[in-house]
């Protein structure tokens, strides 16, 4: 069977795993492409104008999927919450039924992982294995293969950073959700003008989710989405190797609307900027500011310099 | 010297005569209890000004109410919490306002499921001399109250557009809450409400059988606090349609309707789970207006609420598979009065077309 997969929201944390689960039990995966203008404005036009940016770019790559992708059936994962009790937006919850209700006539392939209602990750590979035709031995080899795939592919990209964590150079903390600041229209312009700036990015998404869950205590006792929780905690952990903090989110974010606001309110000595999203993210105006954010953040570390040499 | 408490909490419809009345008897003499001063343009341009942009729009009413009622010395302030971004509002707002130098104790109560121990437990350090059984007919009286004030709202809200007088359901209401704010036991607040719910069972009415319906679903802030949805339920009303809506406080707290199976399977596979918080509702009460016949539905959110956002493409094919008109409206502290009757108005000219056409 071919499977599509929209690029967009969960697929930039589990892609892997997704693809090796797939493929493992003899089925071909197709993923969207990058995210691009005519992919974003099929998601403004079929979803409700005030969906979150995000959102709509997931619509976009399902209608590319129907229309363009030549695929079986397309897969929506449904993730609500963490075998610790945390749990994901609503959005997350409700992608499955929007879908179906979006575009009624077409083929979509689902998950449900939810530890609060007793479906484990397991059950829910095994679930979605089922309905692919496969046995529930087959599904859960495949499912371990692709969850140590996954394992390591994220061990890999942690060790990676953390050498650039300890580097003498100006960093920054992107304090984003994966499937932002890894999109072609929303978070490659920002990364690109970093870049020019030869200014060393870290990413909040990257260290070891329940650790960064656990520490995100320390800054707010009471968050409760996990895909903040693992930012939050982030920005506890690498508060003392960078320069600056950027946050970025797409409007209007529920739970980024609040653990934004909360950060900034308690963490005073860091610099740092917030940048909104939306479907009209202009690539010139995003420059501007970052090449200002980032002229502030040199002219503090070379202040701090001096003062130690005298 | 023991400290003397004041109490006070926001804003959500008339909720706040049983709510000041139970806390009132819980803290004992040990300070008083205040809800916030009434909402006015005041309460959101405070309460916009001081929250984050895109927080939807009962968090900033709410920061308002907070505000006020500090401002009018409130030290110890209670909030609700839920399933969606409201169960976050607390530790947000609680840092804004100790930002802005206020200094008081701030509770969380979660809205569904129930943590009346936990109340228990705040009040007990307030007023040590508290004991478990007056709380219990404290809260027995509460529950009560809650449900005579739901049942005689929803008898207005069905009838208010049909008074052959006009005011005459509304005379009554008010007599009811100042009587039922002093019931002293569960039975007298019983007996209050019969009383007059008689009363407003013989007001003459004009209800025509082939009469307009239309059924509300939503958001539960602004569906239960008139201030924010610009009193829309009476606007349409006075068009003379008959108004009904399922959200309300007893409804949320108490029901046993009030669960996610029910609730799914009046979705009809609408939903295959659920989208968070009250949107599940919206679409599965969407169904239930939709099977018994009524003309249209108003569906109402806060700007922003995602968990409503979520139901409104699964409403809308629920409104194209029954054929049955949705209007949706988005509140935030600046949406237009003018804006919301206009479009209020057309959807009821609309409807009225449609009837009639099916008439002829």
């Amino acid at each position: 069977m071919r499977i599509g997969i929209p690029k967009a929201l969960l697929y930039f944390k589990y892609r892997i795993m997704w693809r090796s689960f797939f493929e493992s039990l003899g089925h071909e995966v197709i993923a969207s492409p990058d995210t691009n203008k005519t992919i974003l404005d099929m998601g403004v036009n079929s979803s409700i104008d005030e969906s979150c940016t995000s959102a709509k770019i997931f619509m976009g790559h399902v209608e590319w999927l129907i229309k363009h992708g030549e695929v079986d059936t397309i897969f929506i994962p449904r993730v609500v919450s963490y075998e610790d009790g945390d749990i994901t937006c609503t959005k997350f919850h409700g992608l499955y039924d929007i879908c179906r209700a979006t575009y009624p006539d077409a083929k979509f392939l689902h998950h449900n992982i939810d530890y609060d209602h007793g479906h484990t990750e397991l059950g829910a590979y095994k679930a979605l294995g089922a309905t692919l035709g496969a046995k529930p031995a087959e599904s859960q080899t495949a499912y371990e293969k692709a969850l140590e795939g996954l394992r390591l592919y994220e061990k890999e990209l942690e060790t990676k950073q953390e050498k650039v964590a300890k580097k003498d150079s100006l960093k920054v903390l992107m304090v984003a959700h994966p499937y932002n600041i890894y999109d072609k229209l929303i978070g490659e312009p920002i990364l690109k003008a970093l870049h020019e700036l030869n200014c060393d990015v870290i990413f909040a998404d990257i260290p070891e989710s329940s650790a960064m869950c656990k520490r995100a205590e320390t800054l707010s006792a009471t968050v409760y989405w996990r895909y903040n929780k693992e930012l939050i905690g982030a920005v506890d952990y690498y508060k003392n190797d960078i320069d600056g903090i950027i946050f970025l989110a797409t409007f209007p974010c529920g739970p980024d609307s609040l653990a934004i606001e909360l950060l900034t309110r308690r963490l005073k000595d860091i610099p740092m900027t917030t940048l909104i999203a939306d479907s009209n993210f202009g690539e010139a105006g995003i420059q501007t500011r970052i090449e200002s954010f980032i002229d502030i953040l040199e002219a503090r570390k070379k202040a701090v310099q001096n003062a130690k040499e005298i | 010297m023991q400290k003397k408490y004041k109490i006070s909490f926001p804003h959500i419809g008339k909720c706040h005569i049983p709510v000041k009345k139970i806390m009132q008897t819980l803290l004992g003499d040990n300070g008083e209890v205040f809800a916030a001063p009434p909402i006015t343009k005041r309460t959101i341009e405070l309460g916009a000004k001081n929250s984050p942009e895109f927080v939807c729009v009962p968090f900033k009413y709410t920061m308002g109410n907070f505000i006020e009622s500090l401002e009018q010395g409130a030290n110890v302030l209670f909030q609700i919490g839920g399933d969606c971004r409201l169960g976050f509002y607390s530790e947000v707002q609680d840092e804004i306002l100790k930002d802005l130098g206020y200094d008081f104790d701030f509770h969380t109560l979660k809205i569904t499921g129930g943590n009346a121990k936990g109340v228990y437990e705040i009040f007990k350090k307030m007023n040590p001399k508290l004991t478990m059984a007056k709380a219990v007919k404290a809260l027995a009286l509460c529950v009560r109250t809650i449900y005579a004030m739901d049942g005689i709202e929803k008898y207005i809200r069905q009838n208010i557009g049909f008074e052959v007088q006009e005011g005459s359901l509304e005379a009554i209401e008010k007599r009811f809450l100042v009587e039922i704010e002093k019931a002293k036991s569960m039975l007298s607040a019983g007996r209050i409400y019969k009383k007059y719910l008689r009363q407003l069972k013989k007001v003459p009415l004009n209800k025509p059988a082939d009469r307009m319906k239309i059924g509300v679903v939503g958001e539960l802030y602004v569906l239960m606090e008139p201030f924010s949805n610009y009193f829309i339920e009476k606007e349409l009303a006075k068009f003379g349609v008959e108004v009904t809506r399922f959200i309300t406080a007893s409804y949320l707290i108490f029901s046993p309707q009030h669960n996610v199976k029910k609730i799914l399977e009046q979705s009809e596979g609408y939903c295959s789970y659920e989208i968070g918080a009250d949107g599940t509702d919206s679409v599965a009460k969407s169904v239930v207006f939709a099977k018994e016949g009524y003309d249209g539905i108003l569906h109402l959110k806060p700007f922003g609420c995602t968990p409503e956002i979520n139901s409104i493409p699964i409403c809308n094919r629920v409104s194209e598979d029954y054929g049955i008109p949705i209007l949706y409206f988005s509140f935030d502290s600046q949406t237009s009065e003018t804006g919301v009757k206009t479009r209020l108005e057309a959807f009821y000219d609309m409807l009225l077309m449609k009837k009639r056409g099916k008439a002829i």
